[in-house]
């Protein structure tokens, strides 16, 4: 009994840790956005609050906080309170499972460096998640009593179906090359082979491009942003929302961003590992500084990533639907299972 | 260590059984009806994992894996049918689809 | 009283409760997400029998797939509430009650007559990982899971020829 206490107070502590990292992150990346769009069209950008604009997410959020928070007449109240919650839920679940460093030694104790890096279920746990997150944002379109609404509804429930299956087939290649569906194995894996740089991307480059195009359309972001075009479906499925419970939409939308640019790094760039050995550079494996290194690459990547999702959306335009069904099941679907195909019979080749 | 007898997670699954089974004979709209259906296979599935957690036997988990798979074919097909139905009828309660008795 | 009885009374009063939201509401939106609570709580109650791979398939399938579907399908139809009240006290509906009854008496003997063995309270983790399951799939079970692919495959072919609009006018 003892124990189960000492368990859940240590999952709290962490928990309570990353929703607070996970929540700045969303914020850097909200002024990170508007700088580089800024950029890209020639603009300067927020620049007004504090120096270069720095402190904007904190006026945005006041601001969204002190609107009014409006229910449209014939909506059901209950759902259209309950869509927000669920994608912002969801996006945050998913760092349950994800590890952000090699475990640290503190005396006697091994301290993972995650809520529960490595559970044996942990990339099956985020597909799971990412297919409940399409509820949030089909709920608010339908209880939304909009036409719009339920037309950005519909679009994303139809494109996150359609997009998870090419997902799951090119995790699927990863499981077989890793043997295990932990995280902190699979990024181990990465590390322990070619002298640390036997990054998955190099010999997943197809799985790792069609991984890329679907967490794209899974976190509806151009090119795929088809459930909230503006210019034919004003927004879509959050036209009715105002207040705080857009900024929960607004928020879900960049936490997601993080989580899918951490979960690529993680599958195929090596996560957190150093391209040699920590002791090369007089790094002792499960000291805290060690940990911190391999925390501050892990948030580089994932940064960088950010940016990347960042700047497609800013140059690559929209795609059509029926444009962006086809690609989904004429096009990723077939090269997913090609990729699977071969892989399995790469894993077969090198094991005999 | 799980010290929970077994009878109490068959008891639990036979009265979610139940309660499937009085949504498929009570209710007349045939999306809930199929709601129902998943819940008495899902019952069903409780049994199956508890039997296997209880006696170590991997057949209990093996089983539920092929419930899920017959469970996600019957979701395809129960749901295109409710469709063509909407379509022909303009009705989902299945106690107006009666072509049959006229 | 210790953890894992009071994690199991609270899930299965969740499980039931939920089943119950999914056959009473009236309205058909609130009946799917009443039943996707249901599948979490089950999913749940599988964790505490020490079976975290089929609990995460639960979710993966049943909420994350099937669910999504039942959605689709009362959005695309915009379903409103029943006009129809939920349940009407007819021949057929008590026989059905009583019917439920008997079902659920004959379950509650059955259980209470035959004291079933105590099992073995073995730790069966590792019995029940990925691994283990996979390799009793694809050697003992294969010819099941084949003819399952062949189940889903028609299943997709059939929806498809189903829902095309030529065949129904």
């Amino acid at each position: 009994m003892n124990e189960i206490l000492w368990i859940s107070l240590e999952a709290l502590i962490k928990a309570i840790i990353i929703l607070s990292l996970l929540l700045l992150s969303a914020a850097i990346s909200v002024y990170l956005e508007r700088k580089l769009s800024a950029w890209i069209q020639l603009r300067i950008g927020p620049n007004r609050v504090g120096p270069f604009g720095l402190l904007q997410p904190i006026v945005d959020v006041v601001k969204l906080i002190m609107k009014e928070d409006i229910v449209p007449n014939g909506a059901n109240k209950f759902l259209h309170g309950l869509a927000p919650v669920i994608s912002l839920a969801v996006a945050i679940m998913v760092w349950a499972v994800i590890p952000v460093a090699d475990p640290i030694k503190i005396g006697d104790h091994i301290i993972q460096m995650g809520i529960s890096p490595n559970a044996d279920i942990g990339i099956l746990f985020i597909l799971a998640m990412t297919s409940v997150g399409v509820y949030g944002i089909a709920l608010a379109g339908w209880s939304s009593n909009n036409k719009y609404s339920l037309l950005g509804g519909l679009r994303s429930s139809a494109q996150m179906i359609s997009y998870e299956l090419s997902m799951g087939l090119a995790i699927l290649s990863i499981i077989l090359i890793s043997g295990s569906f932990s995280l902190s194995d699979i990024v181990n894996q990465q590390f322990s082979h070619w002298g640390g740089f036997r990054w998955n991307i190099f010999i997943q480059p197809l799985g790792f491009l069609i991984f890329l195009t679907t967490a794209f359309a899974e976190t509806n972001r151009a090119p795929f942003d088809l459930p909230e075009a503006e210019q034919e479906l004003v927004s879509g499925y959050n036209t009715e929302y105002s207040g705080m419970r857009f900024g929960m939409f607004f928020l879900a939308e960049y936490a997601n961003m993080a989580t899918s640019s951490a979960i690529i790094t993680l599958l195929y760039l090596g996560g957190w590992t150093l391209p040699f050995a920590p002791s090369a550079i007089g790094l002792e494996q499960g000291t805290w500084i060690l940990g911190l290194v391999q925390f501050v690459i892990f948030a580089i990547k994932i940064y960088l990533l950010v940016m990347f999702f960042i700047w497609v959306r800013w140059t690559v335009p929209r795609f059509r639907y029926d444009q962006l069904m086809r690609l989904g099941w004429k096009v990723l679907l077939p090269l997913a299972l090609l990729n699977l195909i071969l892989t399995s019979f790469g894993v077969l080749f090198i094991n005999h | 260590m799980n010290n929970i007898p077994l009878e109490y997670y068959i008891a639990l699954s036979g009265i979610l059984f139940t309660i499937g089974t009085l949504g498929v004979i009570l209710r007349r709209n045939a999306i809930i009806v199929f709601m129902s259906l998943e819940i008495m296979l899902n019952s069903v599935n409780l049994a199956f994992i508890s039997f296997a957690r209880y006696l170590g036997d991997t057949s209990g988990e093996i089983f539920v894996f092929f419930v899920m798979a017959v469970a996600a074919a019957e979701s395809a097909i129960g749901l295109a049918i409710i469709l063509a139905l909407f379509r022909k009828k303009q009705t989902i309660y299945v106690d107006e689809v009666n072509v049959l008795k006229h | 009283m210790n953890i894992h009885l009071i994690a199991f009374i609270v899930l299965g009063i969740l499980a039931i409760a939920s089943a119950i939201g999914t056959i009473a509401t009236k309205h058909p939106i609130y009946s799917a997400m009443s039943l996707i609570v249901h599948f979490f709580a089950l999913s749940a109650l599988y964790l505490t029998l020490q079976s975290p791979f089929v609990a995460v398939l639960q979710i993966l399938v049943y909420a994350g797939a099937i669910m999504v579907l039942v959605v689709f399908v009362i959005m695309l139809l915009n379903l409103n509430e029943d006009e129809k009240q939920t349940i009407r006290i007819q021949s057929r509906n008590s026989f059905g009650i009583v019917l439920a009854a008997i079902f659920f008496i004959m379950i509650v003997t059955f259980i209470m007559s035959n004291p079933l063995n105590q099992p073995n309270s073995t730790n069966v983790y590792n019995l029940f990982t990925a691994q283990s399951l996979g390799s009793v799939l694809f050697t003992k079970d294969l010819v099941a899971f084949e003819i399952v692919g062949i189940l889903l495959l028609s299943a997709i072919v059939g929806a498809i020829v189903m829902a095309k609009k030529k065949l129904i006018n």
